[in-house]
């Protein structure tokens, strides 16, 4: 089992009847995902892709099973649908949608935050491109055909500087455990600790990789964490050097507002902590594989 | 999204915060009107940029009769004022805001804001006003106040009667302090705002609270169910580059530099922009052209890049997931084809058909210098921009 998915995961996809949805549920199962269904309101009891629809997320919990679930709904809808999903008592969901207020994410949040925690539900995401365990199961959007089945657990922001770490990897031979995309929003399901949280207990995962970017305090967060909890050495590389203070550098999320989050900043704040840094974008792979060569 | 001085006080009023008397012009004769309208022997004529710190950079003028208020209008109007928020280029001020004059007897700050740790909003306070709120959090934190509201019943009597004591206002006030508190709270939920700032806030010589100035920013995602709000948007504000990208759907930010860029996915633009820099150059801008970029979303994307005429050389990264490196390449032929490219053209493909999508460009017969590698494609294009700049003298 990795951290979040593997081959016998029960997925539903929610917007499934949609073109988005259908496009990429058939590129998850082409991929090997087992997704058991789909969700949208109104079109319960038809089939799509072969795969029963159902009206609610409830409906598809009781009669498929259903486990984990990705979110392609639009942005006026995608807060509902994630509480839905939470609510019918799904384990893990990936919110791909880009574009949900930050007021719904709030109130999302808040939702989740009501259940214990053993019962509440894992988000990543939104805007994000999904979460992948090579060869077992592709909860995303990614070119799944560039990832390769390994030890480095890896967590990001961007989808393709994420496509990007992934190949550079996979050129120099080196595997990925599980690849978590958590988004560009300012308010996500999960953030970067959340995740080293779960590749810091998995087996599989002997390194792990996070790329992050200018804006917020997640990155710094998680260096924390790792500094006081972790025993796997973490690479990191934070994007952004040359972004100016005050714009949004497309992600919603990206935006250097206060102290402390500019690239530059995180990158030595990140050094302190002993994380070993990717001083370039291009370097990424590269430097993984010091890093796992001194293992 | 931003919005003017003078558009915030309407909507902070309609939640119950009081403002000055004031109106807005355009022209000097509407500011002379505007002053005439309001009763009084101060009056301040404010330039509506979108951007503080406006009194240091000479944007707001006191004045104490009709003539000095037109003199006034007659600076500001057409003028473009450069704050140290503004950026180097300055904002033209196309709008003043003629208010009535107001006898402060004491300064304080409030704010709301999207808190992204805590996910919740953070509601501002220091009863030292007219300060920048990070100037005072360098030199004396302990001077702000701090509370967090729970998304879920939102802001309480008591929270807001807490920070009204901590900002020192005095138990005559309390009553206004707390609906002034939370009118902007409710401003800010309402309407989807990332900010509401107010700074100063203001206890007049006649005991009213008073806001002296209003910010507020909203967040782009919401403007969907926000029409009125939507409707504020003043592209005279915004980068001219940026005002034509959004029109098309593209997410575009424009830079100081001489390199144009074009990528997909915001990370990998930022990644591939600082591979620029390192390699000793300058991005001219941010360009994301997102996941399906078609052909004719390409060519947007080039005539948009090419638009900047401080661009010397441009640089394609494109990271194919879901759409594949041949029709990108294709796309990228045809653009050069149709735009008739006067600047080096760097090409970085990688993903899905990357061999496919390198054999289209190495066969088009265009002069475009390929990459395989980030490193090598930054490397390429400093070069090339380099190489123009020399030519050029």
């Amino acid at each position: 089992m990795t951290i979040l998915i593997d081959e016998k995961t029960r997925i539903i996809v929610q917007g499934f009847t949609g073109k988005i949805g259908t496009f990429h549920a058939q590129e998850m199962i082409e991929y090997g995902s087992n997704v058991v269904g789909g969700v949208t309101p109104g079109k319960g009891g038809q089939t799509h892709l072969g795969l029963p629809v159902f009206n609610t997320v409830k409906e598809a919990v009781q009669q498929v099973g259903a486990e984990a679930s990705i979110v392609f709904v639009p942005p006026a809808f995608a807060a509902d649908s994630i509480m839905e999903a939470a609510d019918a008592g799904i384990r893990y969901c990936v919110s791909i949608t880009d574009g949900i207020p930050t007021q719904d994410m709030m109130t999302v949040k808040n939702f989740l935050r009501r259940f214990p925690k053993e019962e509440r539900m894992m988000l990543t995401g939104p805007n994000c491109a999904g979460t992948i365990s090579p060869g077992r199961s592709m909860l995303g959007i990614m070119p799944g055909h560039i990832y390769v089945r390994g030890n480095v657990g890896v967590v990001g922001r961007s989808g393709t500087l994420g496509y990007e770490a992934a190949d550079q990897m996979r050129m120099l031979g080196i595997g990925i455990s599980t690849s978590v995309g958590i988004g560009g929003d300012p308010i996500i399901g999960s953030s970067h600790l959340d995740v080293l949280e779960k590749l810091e207990h998995d087996p599989e995962t002997k390194v792990a990789l996070m790329i992050g970017e200018i804006g917020g305090p997640m990155e710094v967060d998680a260096g924390i964490f790792f500094k006081e909890n972790m025993t796997k050495p973490l690479v990191a590389y934070i994007a952004g050097l040359t972004a100016p203070e005050g714009r949004r550098m497309g992600h919603a999320g990206a935006i250097i507002s206060s102290a402390g989050e500019s690239a530059a900043e995180k990158v030595e704040t990140l050094k302190e902590l002993g994380v070993v840094i990717s001083p370039t974008p291009s370097l990424m792979g590269q430097t993984v594989a010091e890093v796992m060569a001194k293992l | 999204m931003n919005i003017h001085e003078y558009q915030a006080k309407e909507i902070l009023a309609g939640y119950g915060v009081k403002t000055a008397e004031g109106g807005i012009a355009y022209s000097v004769e509407e500011a002379a009107q505007r002053a005439r309208e309001i009763e009084g022997d101060v009056w301040v004529v404010k330039a509506q940029i979108h951007s503080g710190a406006r009194g240091k950079a000479g944007g707001i003028k006191l004045c104490r009769s009709h003539n000095e208020v037109e003199a006034a209008a007659e600076e500001l109007l057409g003028k473009t004022l450069v704050t140290h928020q503004s950026g180097p280029a300055g904002k033209l001020c196309s709008r003043v805001y003629i208010e009535a004059g107001t006898k402060i007897a004491k300064e304080i700050y409030l704010s709301f804001l999207i808190d992204r740790s805590t996910e919740r909003v953070i509601m501002v306070g220091s009863a030292q006003g007219g300060m920048e709120i990070e100037a005072l959090a360098q030199t004396n934190p302990e001077a702000i106040i701090k509370i967090y509201i729970e998304p879920a019943v939102g802001l309480q009597d008591f929270q807001a009667r807490k920070m009204a004591f901590a900002l020192g206002l005095d138990s005559s006030l309390l009553n206004h302090a707390v609906k002034t508190i939370k009118g902007c709270y409710r401003a800010l939920r309402d309407l989807d705002a990332n900010i509401l700032e107010i700074n100063p806030l203001v206890v007049t010589a006649n005991n009213e609270i008073i806001a002296l100035d209003a910010k507020m920013a909203f967040d782009e995602n919401a403007l969907y169910r926000r029409h009125k709000i939507a409707e504020l948007r003043d592209n005279s504000q915004v980068d001219s580059r940026e005002v034509a990208a959004a029109e098309v759907g593209l997410s575009y930010v424009g830079l100081d530099g001489d390199i144009g860029c074009m990528i997909n996915g915001a990370g990998l633009a930022m990644a591939t922009m600082d591979m620029i820099k390192l390699a000793g150059g300058e991005p001219a801008n941010f360009l994301d052209v997102g996941g399906g970029a078609s052909a004719e979303r390409t060519e947007k994307a080039f005539r948009l890049v090419l638009a900047d005429k401080n661009v010397k050389a441009m640089l394609v990264n494109i990271f194919a997931g879901i759409n594949r490196c041949d029709w990108i390449a294709e796309g990228v032929v045809q653009a050069v084809k149709n735009i008739g490219m006067q600047v080096p053209l760097v090409v970085r493909l990688s993903g899905t058909n990357v061999e496919e999508g390198r054999k289209i460009i190495a066969e088009s017969g265009m002069k475009i210098i390929t990459a395989d590698t980030l490193a090598e494609a930054a490397e390429k294009v400093v070069a090339a921009r380099n190489q123009v700049v020399a030519q050029e003298g």
